[in-house]
């Protein structure tokens, strides 16, 4: 590449790796009258990031909230069996109207608040094949292998409207490439996480995870990642808490985008290695692992545009005014 | 003047044409306009003409420079002058990490703020930033001059070698082997020369000179045992 002595060479080798491995989008709207649009512009922000990640696509989409409904999203690799009369079969255990809407090999169910734990035990046996990409009152998860434009068209995320969504293009380094390891990965009701990087402790965090009760699917790292804030905020913690202890107990490269109802968070790891840009105008906030993601949003020319700081957690929600906070060293 | 579209003839083309340029050119002076984040904009160029990129840029703009003088209207993504050899880049906005890394000679201004890893393993360049630089800048700083208006971040000139730093404001902590220096005449007399080079307006007396404490890369008969 450039002519480098060894050392040098070593060196820059390691803050060369934050060019690959993933690509983040994230957009949160202040801006109601932006809501319909908010599928399209996360599409296109996801489909600007194709070259940091073209493995696997994922999108967390928040909108289309009921009041005494909530949503359960499933996945299968073979949907004409496992989502037929799908709806039905969860009502008769919910003991409830269910809806479905099938969006290629995702299925959304509208199930009665309160009935996600029962519908989700017996989804094993209703098909083996179905799996749980998300749950929440607003959250929908869409993720599948192949090029991000490809996923994006499968779900025709470009007409979905939201309040708020993340994305993430995966160039996998620490484990397969499935849906299972794409990302974003569902880590409570309402609650996902997307990452840039590599976790070099996950083996041993997800044995630890395993030991008190945490069910963790894959040989993923993110899913450790994503394991390790759930348990966090079971014993108690906020998520702002969950992700600064995760500055402690995570060992490796991260940058994390994480969705909630109400907004969404960043955090980087120390080092800061993965790159954020972030950037605010009175429409909306947006995160991008490049400033490439962001040039179609509306009003750039002059939005402020920054990095967030390293060991910072930041938070953007509907209900409060913007947060960071610095953890002590 | 020429201008050029990037979005129209593509990074390949555009920069062919730069690469293109003879030291004797007359079209010395370009604008590259929608520059869009995209990477690698003005790269190994080595002819001494101005070019101007609109907007901002992504990885490695101005890399491997030679003679060239490359302003960017906008901030600069990672890498930015990555291992310029002579010449001047100049950025408006932010730059983001490991500016000017690996960097063997010519100028780097930056009018607002730049990131981590400001310098690392600087090897002759000279970075005048206005605002404030990211932790761990400098890093094995090898040769060269890093100048900051504002404050520096966590484990400056960590492992550095013969780099100066100087820094107006504060330094959040100094890194492995670097040390406070004394401000000497020859010292303002280099600082002056940079600011006066960046068209930044600062008075040298207020800056702090740092360096290597040198006794990380100097042999020590004590350290004999360990090898």
């Amino acid at each position: 590449m450039l002519a480098l002595d060894s050392t040098t060479a070593a060196l820059v080798e390691v803050f060369f790796r934050d060019l690959n491995m993933c690509g983040i989008v994230g957009l949160f709207l202040k801006d109601k009258s932006l809501e319909p649009k908010l599928g399209e512009m996360l599409t296109s922000m996801l489909i600007t990031m194709t070259d940091r990640g073209p493995d696997s696509a994922g999108i967390a989409i928040y909108g289309g909230e009921r009041a005494g409904q909530t949503k359960l999203v499933v996945q299968s690799d073979t949907p004409d069996t496992a989502f037929d009369g799908l709806d039905t079969k969860i009502g008769k255990v919910v003991g409830g109207t269910v809806s479905m809407k099938v969006s290629s090999t995702h299925a959304v169910l509208t199930l009665p608040a309160g009935t996600t734990a029962a519908a989700r035990a017996a989804l094993p046996e209703i098909d083996a094949s179905l799996r749980v990409m998300s749950r929440g009152d607003s959250l929908e998860i869409y993720k599948e292998v192949g090029l991000p434009k490809d996923v994006a068209a499968q779900f025709d995320i470009s007409a979905m409207s939201g309040s708020h969504g993340i994305g993430h293009t995966r160039m996998a380094t620490e484990s397969a490439v499935t849906t299972m390891g794409a990302h974003p990965f569902n880590t409570g009701d309402d609650q996902c996480l997307v990452h840039n990087g590599s976790l070099s402790n996950h083996n041993s965090l997800r044995r630890k995870l395993r030991r008190d009760g945490v069910h963790i699917e894959t040989e993923n790292d993110t899913e450790v990642g994503a394991a390790y804030l759930t348990w966090q905020m079971q014993k108690g913690a906020t998520l702002g808490e969950a992700l600064t202890s995760s500055l402690d107990d995570l060992d490796g490269f991260f940058t994390f985008v994480v969705g909630t109802k109400d907004g969404f968070g960043v955090v980087r790891d120390p080092i800061a290695c993965k790159p954020a840009v972030m950037a605010e105008t009175d429409q909306y906030v947006a995160f991008g692992s490049e400033y490439r993601a962001l040039v179609d949003l509306p009003g750039i020319e002059n939005a402020r545009v920054w990095e967030p700081e390293p060991a910072t957690v930041y938070f953007w929600s509907h209900d409060s005014a913007p947060t960071s906070s610095e953890k002590a060293a | 003047m020429q201008t050029i579209d990037l979005s129209e003839l593509g990074l390949r083309e555009v920069n062919k044409m730069l690469h293109a340029q003879a030291a004797d050119t007359n079209q010395t002076s370009w604008t590259i306009e929608n520059a869009k984040g995209s990477h690698a904009i003005a790269c190994g160029l080595d002819a001494p003409i101005e070019v101007t990129v609109k907007g901002s840029t992504g990885y490695y703009c101005g890399g491997m420079n030679q003679q060239a003088t490359i302003n960017i209207d906008g901030s600069a993504g990672p890498g930015t002058g990555e291992n310029i050899m002579s010449g001047k880049i100049v950025i408006e906005g932010d730059a983001s990490q490991y500016l000017g890394a690996t960097g063997h000679g010519g100028l780097i201004v930056v009018k607002g703020n730049a990131s981590s890893r400001c310098g690392i393993s600087m090897k002759g360049v000279n970075i005048v930033v206005q605002g404030n630089i990211g932790h761990m800048s400098a890093f094995m700083g090898q040769s060269g001059n890093l100048v900051v208006c504002g404050d520096a971040g966590e484990a400056l000139g960590d492992s550095c070698y013969e780099a100066r730093f100087f820094v107006r404001g504060s330094v959040k902590s100094l890194g492995a082997d670097c040390e406070k220096k004394e401000m000497r005449p020859e010292h303002i007399e280099i600082l002056q020369g940079l600011l006066d080079e960046a068209g930044f307006d600062a008075d040298p007396s207020e800056f702090t000179r740092y360096g290597s404490a040198r006794t990380l890369y100097n042999f020590d008969v004590d350290n004999a045992g360990a090898y």
